[in-house]
């Protein structure tokens, strides 16, 4: 088997250590081939040594000019000088709104098939994804010397390399003229944090819709009681019960955890969009009608102020 | 030219979602039942709010819909034209099926070029059929625009543009001057629909049509032919089917815990 000579790129590292979705990224890079990582700011020794035990033969930096005040043009610019340095067959970049867009950017300057939503990669370059709103599953491939791919968290496992290397890092100089056109990052504010499991990571999913009439209260303490993450409907979210942070759907953030619980969403196309790869599908609805219990392998057609707060208490009532 | 903005905004025609879409034996999406991709009609909404504030189309605003596809795609322009848009733009060929991303982008670059003194260029936060978000970034690399993407708030102050931007663990503020290219999410408007006023007005609006020799593109660059990624196999996933359904008498969040216990998820 032909080995590609892949590029990942990591954005911000923090100082004490790789994040675990990064290190999974690095593990997606490296079923294609080789690795070497771009990353957006310096990296401290410790990181530059954690790269080295996931399989990183080469570190590439840029000078000092700071990227991070900037959208996604700049980064694709050094990227892309990035690239013809090290000459990759591959580049392997996270699935975010920026990895979507540096892909894109990159896709252009490096005339590179980008091939985004990854769910899984195999050595010689075939990407499988699913398409139109989870209804479908498809393979593809690039057909360009390189290929761009935009990998969702879960496509592989972080594991440390059978042999821990030390990596040369090596200093690209950002190109003239990246800043040229971008379009600057003026205000940064942090979202707030749930103390939860991250929506997009977490193995259990417990969403509300517009059945829960505002009152999420039920949905959180099942939630907790299985160590999960919240979600919700647009409904939930336009109505302000809930932020749109926490939206599942189309629109919002698509899961595929072990399980997710379903309460007061009716399972329209646009929900189901982001749920419907889910392993178990749990629905509680009070309309035997609702179109979830068509995708679920458990539903109760019930009250969910009745039947989440009864499981909550089983499940604690189990546990002790 | 003063205050007074060009506006094209990008729609694609879709099949509607609300039907079972399918990927014919060729590989590609079967383009039945189709309508003006609903995310495009906050682009358009957003654009048409810009235009109004400025004294709309009698104060030399123009808001003009784009779109690339078959034939049939000017349905999408005509329905931009009843919610408000000014005019259209169809580029349109045969040799355009099966466009990715990057031809797409191609064509559309051109398309604007060909436009010509657009202030702003408005795209939805991706289409409801590919998915990808790709286009507006990659139409900001080719043009060299700065790129002002997945808006949930826009706002134009002379020849500034600033939106909101909210990401997984920050909400930005970005800016860029125009020319510029935006996409925006669900989350900034509330689309309007089209009144019988509208659908009258529509049809005495103009569609200009191009094919890819009038932007002085090439075949080969475009479609099945010049597309840089291909797919391989297409399945259906099998459709979920339903499992035990119950109706509570009292005891449902009991058995529910029992299903997830069976399951070993508890
Ligand atoms: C462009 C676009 C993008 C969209 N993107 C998304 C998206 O990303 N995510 C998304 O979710 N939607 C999205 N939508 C909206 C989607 O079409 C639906 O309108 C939405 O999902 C409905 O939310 P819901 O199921 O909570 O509300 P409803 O459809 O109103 O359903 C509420 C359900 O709660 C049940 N119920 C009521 N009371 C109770 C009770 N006490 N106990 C149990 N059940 C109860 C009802 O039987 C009903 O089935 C989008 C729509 C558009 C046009």
């Amino acid at each position: 088997m032909t080995m590609t000579a892949t590029l990942v790129y990591l954005d911000v590292l923090p100082a004490e250590g790789l994040r675990k979705p990064q290190l999974d990224l690095l593990a997606a890079g490296r079923i294609l081939g080789p690795v070497s990582a771009a990353v957006a700011t310096p990296p401290s020794d410790a990181v530059v040594q954690q790269l080295g035990e996931h399989g990183v033969e080469t570190v590439y930096t840029p000078d000092e000019s700071d990227l991070s005040s900037y959208l996604v043009a700049p980064q694709a610019a050094w990227l892309a000088a990035v690239a013809a340095v090290a000459q990759p067959g591959a580049i392997v970049l996270d699935n975010s709104f920026e990895g979507k867009e540096i892909a894109g950017r990159l896709g252009v300057r490096l005339d590179a098939g980008v091939i985004t939503d990854v769910v899984a990669l195999e050595a010689d370059g075939t990407a499988h994804k699913s398409v139109l709103a989870g209804s479908y599953e498809v393979s593809a491939k690039a057909t360009s010397p390189v290929a761009v791919f935009t990998v969702k968290p879960g496509a592989a496992e972080a594991a440390a390399a059978p042999a821990a290397g030390s990596p040369t890092v090596t200093t690209v100089e950002v190109p003239q003229g990246a800043f040229a056109h971008a379009a600057r990052i003026t205000g940064r504010t942090d979202r707030p944090r749930s103390g939860r499991p991250e929506l997009t990571e977490a193995a259990i999913v417990v969403a509300g819709g517009r059945g829960t009439d505002g009152d999420f209260g039920p949905i959180e303490e099942l939630a907790d009681a299985l160590g999960a993450a919240v979600g919700a409907s647009r409904a939930a979210t336009d109505a302000g019960w809930i932020s749109h942070d926490f939206q599942v759907g189309q629109t919002g953030k698509t899961v595929s955890p072990q399980l997710y619980i379903s309460a007061g969403i009716s399972g329209a196309i646009q929900q189901k969009a982001g749920m419907q790869t889910a392993k178990i599908i749990v629905a509680v609805n009070s309309d035997p009608e609702s179109p979830v219990f068509e995708i679920a392998d458990f539903g109760v057609v019930g009250d969910l102020f009745k039947v989440l707060p009864q499981a909550t208490e089983e499940i604690k009532r189990r546990r002790a | 030219m003063g205050d007074t903005l060009k506006i094209v905004v990008l729609v694609k025609h879709v099949p509607d979602a609300q039907f079972d879409r399918h990927i014919g034996p060729d590989r590609t999406l079967e383009r039945s039942e189709s309508i003006l991709s609903e995310l495009d009609e906050y682009a358009l909404e957003a654009a048409l709010q810009l235009s109004e504030a400025r004294g709309g189309e009698k104060a030399g605003n123009q808001v003009i819909a784009l779109t690339m596809g078959t034939a049939d795609a000017a349905n999408a322009l005509k329905k931009a034209l009843q919610i408000g848009a000014s005019s259209g733009v169809h580029v349109t060929d045969e040799a355009l099926a099966g466009s990715d991303a990057w031809a797409t982008s191609l064509v559309l670059a051109a398309a604007l070029r060909a436009i010509g003194d657009v202030d702003l260029i408005v795209a939805g936060m991706a289409s409801t059929d590919g998915e990808t978000s790709l286009v507006p970034a990659q139409l900001a690399e080719r043009l060299g625009l700065p790129q002002l993407t997945f808006a949930s708030s826009l706002e134009v102050e002379g020849r500034t543009a600033v939106i909101r931007r909210d990401g997984g663990t920050t909400s930005d503020t970005v800016e860029a001057d125009l020319p510029a290219v935006v996409s925006v999410t669900d989350q900034i408007n509330e689309p309007r629909y089209p009144n019988f006023k509208g659908i009258l007005a529509a049809k005495k609006k103009k569609i200009a049509t191009f094919s890819l020799a009038d932007l002085g593109l090439d075949a080969g660059q475009v479609g099945s032919a010049g597309a840089l990624t291909r797919v391989e196999q297409a399945e259906p996933r099998p459709a979920r089917t339903a499992g035990t359904i119950i109706t509570d008498e009292g005891d449902a969040g009991v058995k529910l815990v029992d299903f997830l216990a069976a399951q070993k998820l508890v």
